[in-house]
Parts: C-alpha cells; structure tokens; sequence
C-alpha cells in the first residue's frame, strides 16, 4: 500500500442531499487506524447517508473523504477491495442457505470452488452457524442473520469495516454476542466504524466516537468525555401516586439543586445527579415526607439526554430516516 | 416460520472466540477479485441455487407453455385452419417465441424484488466488475428460456408436430428464440431498475408484451388483417423471429 497515512478515514466537508433534504451537511471526521470509532445518531441524522457514502455506494455532492488513504472517488476500486460494509438491512440473500451465501461471496472474491466451501465452513464455525449452514436464511433468528452479515463481510478480511447499526432490534443475548465478535475483530486490528443509535453500544466498543445530528458533527471525544460534557446521569423516580408528583418535584429540586424534569408519564419525574450519596438523600427525604415511590433509578445519561444537552432538544426519528434507510436505487455509483 | 434452536447454534463463547480468530488469521487474500465472465457466471449459479431451493418458480416456464399449446391448438385450429393439426404446423413456432418472451418479464420483476433488499448493497460494495450481477441474472434466465423452449418442442411433437427442418432446424430456431429472449430480458431489466415496485415492473411489462405478441404473425396470417394491423405486425420484431423460427 504506497498511499498509507496515519487515518483510516479522513473526511472534509461531506455533503449529499436527497431532493430538499441535506442528509449529510458538511461531516468532518478523522478516524484512527486500528480502532473502533463510534458515530452516534439519532435516526435520520445522517449516519447511514455518511456510510454509503464511504463504501462508495453513493457519490458525495460535496466535500471529499479517503478511506485508507486513496480517494472515495477516484479510486472507489480500490477503496471497494479494502473494505467491507454490513447494512441496516440485512445484507445477505434470504433465498439461499448460510453455507450458499458464504460460498457465493467467496466465489465472487476470486476463491475457488473448493477455497470457497472451506473458507465458508470455517466461518460458519467461528460465527457458531454450522448446524445452521443448510438452512435457508429466510428462517434464521434476527441473531443468526446478523451473524452470518458479519461472517460475510469477513470472506477475506477487511482492512476497514462499516458496520450500520448490527445490533438494531436484537434481543439482549444476541447483542452481547455480536458484541463480542465486534470485540474480536477490533483486536485482531480491523479498523471499525460503528455506526449506532445507542449511546451504551458506542460506550461499550468505541475508542472515540462522533455524535452526528441533522448531518452535521456536533461533539466528538472519547465515551468519557462525551458523558462528563453531558453530565454523568440522572436519578428517575416513578411514583405509586402521580397526585403526589408537585411535591415530589419540589423536594427533589430542593435535595439535589438541580432543575427537575417531568417526564410524558405523569407519575414519572427526573434529575440530572451525579453522585449516588445524594440521589440516596433525596430518595430517603421523598419517603419521609410520604411520598411514595413505585420504583428509581440512578442512570448513566441515555442518547435522548446527550442530544438534550447537546443540542437543547430531544433527539428525534425524523420522516427523512426512511428516505436515508432506502436510497433511489437509479443512484449511479462511481464508475 | 421455524424456530430457530439457538442452543445448538451459539456453543460456549471461548470455544468460538478462538474458531473467530483462527478464521480471521487463516483468511485466503485471492491475488484479485473473480473476473468478469466468472462473477456473472457466479451469478448465474446463485439463480439456479434459487430455483433448487424453490422449484415452484419453474412452473412459468413449463406448465404455462404446455397450457399455451393447447388451449391454442385446440381453440383456434379448426376455425383459422380446418383442423388442428394442420394448425399445429403453423402455430407452434409462434407458441415458441410467445411463451419464452413471456417469461422474460420475470427477469424484470426478480431484479426489482432483489433491488428492495439489502443484498445488492453488499454485492454493489465488492470489488467485482459491475454489471456482473445483471448479466449472471440474465444468464441464469437464459437457462429457463431453454426450459420452456424444450417443454413446448416435446409436447408439439407429442401432438403431431412435424418440423420441415428437422431437428437442426428445431435446434437453431431454440437458439434463436432463446438468444432473442436474452435481448428483450434487457428491457424489462431496465424496467426492473427504474420502476419502484416489483408489482409496476409486473403491469408494464405484460402491458408492453401482451400487444407485441397477440399483433403479431404468431397466431394468423398477417394478409388477412386489415391494412394498418398488417403494417404494424410486419415491422414487429416478433413477427420476424417468428417467421425465422418457421423455417
């Protein structure tokens, strides 16, 4: 490789718009070689747009990335046999079995027949699939699919991997699992981008992460940076009585002195608090005074209260997500 | 749907971990990517693994010719030609080319039903020559007009059929059919990548070919029509295939 550089992605000014809608409006984003970098976004913000674009499946309007070092429009050739893209929407053919789409994808890299069953077999193995391998795809859990995304776009191992949201609507099981072969990956020293909507998954697996809303960066930093600007957390109370929440209100303002929010359920209330000592306190102080309470918690700072404190709104699931999900398939891909 | 036993599909987490990272470290780097003939013959080979795993989708191209042959010969052999064998004679060819051009509007509607899932996107993110799956697609499809075109020789023999050609004839007017049948797939391939449901491509596409076939010398002389029909069913191409498939 002659056009090595110290980033695996390097992007300036980004830009793709579908119709009205700027779906990515200016992303500059400087990812490392060697780590897992998180992108964080509510649906719609863009994330999906920014990835398509890097795995050169979309032209960009405006702006210029390099993945690798080699331009994703010029050498979008090149850029397409150094890396590997797994979608929102399952990338794999539901009509064949798992050894069959393993065996295609082999195949289709320049595997022989016999390379291909091998290195099909062996990943089947490795992704726990073998006694799923003559199955159709159609009739796999959401968890083995999502495998069986991530043992195809390992065929031949990637120098960079796109990964869009893998553990969207997986059971907690299953998400632990894809985590770990994220984990794996990562140590074996694939380059990751992680797309995500969950700020508990970015937290988990990323080494920096890019919170991206309305197609535009607005904070990026370490996870531990990223929550210490938003605050380390919140106590939530549900009351049994939501005729007792003003005064619950009132106490837990007085207790903690921070301003307390109500949520949309009317026995629900929050605060943001840092410290377990003090949310103790207060809980105590809210049951003394008879107020009482169905259940709390002390809770690490969700996406929504990222955006909240980024942005001054709660993030949303704009109508533009669909437009982002399913892109005019007339779009014309980089010759 | 089944359900999946996942118990005996995720076995312990260390023993898998080390398969994860022997498969990582073991992986094959083919010196390129497949080349062009290759990956669309490798994509002709995922059609016919389709057709393995759901034989159903055959039936277009058996069972619909064997009902064309006879629900034609039958229907209007006495009435255009007296009788139905000498009718035979005439209409078979024409079943020929009308079942097998049928059966290429499919390919438009298979393309567009794979173009809603996210497979392409993988296949459009490898670093394999472009048009690779389209023309594996149609390749594979190739095969199915082979299929229908035989179904219809044998049963036209069965019935009486006697070709003046002989079976190099019969051959070369398969081959014609099935080598125009893989020119006009490209239209309704296009059809398939512009419109937006697998339905519309469905319509436009028997919207387009019922007219082309029907006004056509498939099933009648074109001199006993009226002068502006002749005109029109002399420059169809269909007509032409025809003709050359006759003799």
């Amino acid at each position: 490789m002659a056009a090595d550089g110290a980033l695996a992605i390097e992007t300036t000014g980004l830009t793709k718009a579908f119709g009205a809608t700027r779906a990515v409006d200016g992303v500059d984003l400087a990812v490392p070689r060697g780590s897992v970098y998180g992108v964080l976004g509510p649906n719609g913000a863009g994330k999906t747009t920014t990835i398509r674009m890097l795995a050169t499946l979309l032209r960009p309007d405006g702006g210029s990335a390099r993945v690798l070092g080699h331009d994703i429009v010029d050498e979008a050739d090149t850029v397409r046999g150094l890396v590997s893209l797994t979608g929102q929407l399952a990338s794999v053919d539901e009509d064949l079995t798992g050894r069959e789409n393993l065996m295609l994808l082999g195949r289709l890299l320049g595997l022989g027949r016999r390379g291909a069953r091998i290195r099909a077999d062996e990943l089947l193995e490795a992704f726990g699939l073998t006694d799923a391998a003559g199955r159709l795809v159609k009739n796999y859990s959401g968890g083995m699919r999502r495998r069986l995304d991530l043992a195809a776009s390992i065929v031949v191992t990637p120098r960079l991997m796109f990964l869009d949201e893998p553990t969207t609507g997986l059971d907690p099981r299953s998400r632990n699992h894809v985590w770990d072969i994220i984990r794996t990956l990562a140590a074996e020293g694939t380059t990751i981008l992680l797309c995500t909507q969950y700020l508990d998954e970015a937290d988990q697996l990323a080494e920096g992460i890019a919170v991206i809303d309305r197609g535009r960066v607005i904070a990026e930093g370490t996870p531990g940076q990223l929550k210490a600007s938003v605050g380390s957390g919140a106590l939530h109370v549900r009351l049994l009585d939501g005729a007792q929440r003003p005064e619950a209100e009132r106490l837990l303002a007085r207790e903690l002195g921070t301003p307390v929010r109500l949520e949309p359920d009317p026995s629900a209330l929050s605060a943001p608090c840092a410290d377990g000592d003090k949310a103790a306190e207060a809980i105590g102080e809210l049951s003394r005074a008879g107020v009482r309470i169905a259940d709390f918690s002390l809770g690490r700072p969700s996406l929504d209260e990222v955006f909240l404190a980024l942005t001054g709104r709660p993030a949303e699931g704009t109508s533009d997500a669909q437009q982002e999900q399913r892109p005019a398939i007339t779009e014309e891909e980089p010759a | 749907m089944s359900s999946p036993s996942t118990s005996s599909a995720t076995p312990a987490p260390g023993t898998e971990e080390a398969a994860l990272r022997r498969a990582l470290a073991s992986t094959p780097r083919p010196p390129r990517a497949g080349r062009a003939l290759s990956t669309a013959v490798t994509f002709g080979w995922r059609g016919m693994l389709k057709v393995k795993h759901v034989p159903e989708q055959l039936l277009d191209v058996t069972i619909t010719p064997v009902m064309f042959v006879l629900m034609f010969t039958f229907l209007f052999g006495g009435a255009i030609s007296g009788s139905t064998q000498e009718y035979l004679q005439f209409i078979l060819p024409g079943v020929l080319v009308m079942s097998v051009l049928f059966t290429t509007v499919y390919s438009g509607v298979a393309l567009n039903t794979d173009l809603t899932k996210g497979v392409v996107d993988h296949f459009r993110s490898l670093p394999i020559w472009h048009p690779a799956p389209l023309v594996g697609a149609l390749l594979g499809d190739s095969a199915r007009y082979l299929v229908a075109g035989t179904v219809i020789i044998v049963l036209g023999v069965a019935l009486g059929f006697r070709p003046g050609a002989g079976v190099p004839g019969v051959l070369a007017a398969l081959a014609l059919v099935v080598a125009f049948a893989f020119a006009l797939s490209w239209v309704f391939t296009t059809l398939g990548l512009l419109l937006r449901t697998p339905n519309a491509v469905m319509s436009a596409g028997f919207m387009s070919i019922f007219p082309l076939t029907f006004l056509s010398n498939v099933f009648v002389d074109p001199r006993t029509l009226p002068s502006a029909l002749e005109a029109f069913v002399e420059v169809n191409p269909i007509s032409h295939v025809v003709t050359a498939s006759r003799n």
